[in-house]
């Protein structure tokens, strides 16, 4: 009870921080020394592992289990989707940057022409559009899910890249941010509530994990193999708090993911994991 | 280990029936571990599966080290690894006390292989997680609570 | 037909580290299912044989109570880099599959 009130009364100060309009970068130095003053003996490159940098008792079962993931099948079914021609001939490799290798880091991105942010599966979409198949829905496990699930170990290990530049993409970045420390729902809380606030705490048995360190390592595999996709764990996320939460490949968890991203930038990108 | 003492005193009835299953010339102390009945896999409770498996009180042994977590990520892979350094050791089994059937798994080594496993294991609700080790005949056991709780997050 | 399992095995001084995944559902039959609610039959390994270079080291008992796609870990002294580890599983529907690998 202590701790929850204690929380609050953070969210109050850092909301209040944050809100002074600044830059991507600042943001995200303060956000790094808000973890590293509560938290000096965890350094900031293990955030990558989410929760499991605060009880070595997971983080050993994480490690465990990662000697042989049991979710390897799903990574060789994407392995084939990704070396299959599309109808034009071509493959994924030849219309992605860098034939899709050490990019994964990169996504999401501020299309100027477009005026949006372009995610890594909106990126496989237009490929795909552009290759004459039909667009992959997000979110969807079997699709988007176990491709991408593959792709992004072709650039694990790379380190988060997100770029903000010009008046438009910072909008974006700060919608996107607007929407992480909102609070909503039943339960009222904001993204920060949590992951900010809270990181590190438990809730009932949950250890919850940082923000910063979150989007170097998606799709998770919970339990072994049940693929999530991290919008869809955004929509789990806002369902957990009560709220109705905008689709997967929405505008608004879109522009959630690249201000999520960008907190990550410089973090070695950990493709593909296993989650509880 | 004040859980596994607490365990021992629990299960004495049950150690108490396998005894008087044993003097009854039911069952037979020694066995091969490779031919465990497969009944045993389906055997429901500790002293139902221990006499399956034709095991009587197996000894404590400070040579067995189960390697597994205080509090399980997910009950559902649970990794466990079960190393003996008992002379001789020729099988390891795992049984995971509060399953429905607690018999997991259990392995025989030959030809150079060693007294040891790893594999990953499905555990119902927190429990010990035990191994029983057949060596020289004779058979040792150690045992490690694991706590399994609900979870939902994860990420 | 069963998927293949995967099988890594490693010299760590003079004992073989062998590493197995199988691909298997291991079904307890204790499982309902979510969208019909009627229970998943059992379905799951029953026996495991690891040999190397043809001799049997490692003979294994199974059931839903190991994990899905199970894993494997186990050390075989005198075995050396080049050796053929081979693994086979028999599971309760009488579906079966062998896989070979060679150490590192």
């Amino acid at each position: 009870m202590k701790k929850a009130i204690l929380g609050l009364i953070g969210l109050g100060l850092l909301g209040g921080a944050v809100n002074v309009m600044a830059s991507p970068e600042s943001d995200r130095q303060e956000m790094i020394k808000y973890y590293t003053t509560k938290y000096p003996n965890i350094k900031i490159d293990d955030y990558v592992y989410g929760a499991l940098a605060f009880d070595a008792d997971s983080k050993a079962q994480y490690d465990a289990i990662m000697e042989f993931p049991p979710y390897e099948s799903v990574l060789e079914k994407g392995k084939k989707m990704w070396e299959t021609p599309l109808k034009s001939g071509k493959t994924y490799a030849d219309c992605l940057p860098n034939g899709g290798k050490n990019i994964a880091g990169n996504y999401p991105y501020f299309d100027e022409k477009a005026g949006k942010v372009v995610t890594l599966i909106d990126a496989i979409n237009a490929c795909r559009v552009a290759n004459g198949e039909q667009a992959y829905k997000p979110g969807d496990k079997a699709t988007t899910g176990t491709l991408t699930a593959y792709m992004r170990t072709l650039s694990d290990g790379m380190l988060m890249n997100i770029k903000v530049e010009g008046p438009k993409a910072l909008d974006a970045y700060e919608d996107g941010k607007k929407t992480f420390f909102s609070r909503a729902g039943q339960l009222n809380f904001s993204c920060a509530t949590c992951h900010v606030q809270n990181a590190g705490v438990r809730l009932r048995s949950e250890l919850i994990s940082p923000a910063v360190g979150h989007t170097v390592h998606w799709p998770v595999f919970r339990g072994g193999d049940n693929l999530v996709e991290l919008q869809t764990r955004y929509v789990g996320c806002f369902k957990s708090v009560r709220h109705i939460s905008a689709p997967a490949g929405s505008e608004k968890l879109n522009n959630l993911e690249y201000f999520h991203s960008y907190l990550s930038n410089g973090l070695p990108m950990k493709a593909s994991v296993f989650r509880k | 280990m004040n859980a596994l003492r607490r365990n021992v005193l629990k299960g004495a009835t049950g150690a108490g029936a396998v005894a008087v299953a044993v003097a009854a010339g039911l069952i037979t102390p020694a066995r091969v571990l490779a031919a465990t009945p497969r009944s045993a896999f389906d055997a429901k409770g500790m002293a139902d599966t221990m006499k399956a498996m034709g095991l009587a009180a197996p000894a404590d042994s400070k040579d067995i080290t189960i390697k597994a977590p205080d509090i399980a990520e997910n009950g559902a892979v649970v990794p466990v690894e079960v190393t003996s350094s008992i002379a001789g050791t020729s099988g390891i089994a795992i049984l995971a006390e509060k399953n429905a059937s607690p018999l997991v798994a259990d392995f025989s080594f030959q030809g150079g292989a060693q007294g040891f496993i790893s594999t990953r294991i499905k555990m119902a609700n927190t429990s010990l997680v035990r191994a029983v080790v057949t060596a020289g005949g004779k058979t040792y056991t150690a045992a490690k609570e694991v706590k399994v709780t609900i979870g939902g997050c994860g990420g | 037909m069963a998927e293949p399992m995967k099988i890594r095995a490693t010299m760590q001084g003079d004992v073989a580290d062998v590493k197995v995944l199988m691909n298997h559902p291991m079904e307890t039959g204790l499982r309902k299912d979510a969208k019909t609610g009627q229970m998943v039959p059992a379905h799951h390994i029953n026996t495991v044989t690891a040999k190397i270079n043809g001799n049997t080291v490692l003979e294994g008992n199974m059931a839903g109570g190991v994990s899905k796609n199970p894993y494997l870990g186990f050390k075989v002294k005198g075995a050396k880099s080049g050796d053929t580890v081979e693994v086979s599983w028999v599971d309760n529907k009488g579906d079966k599959r062998t896989d070979t690998a060679k150490i590192a």
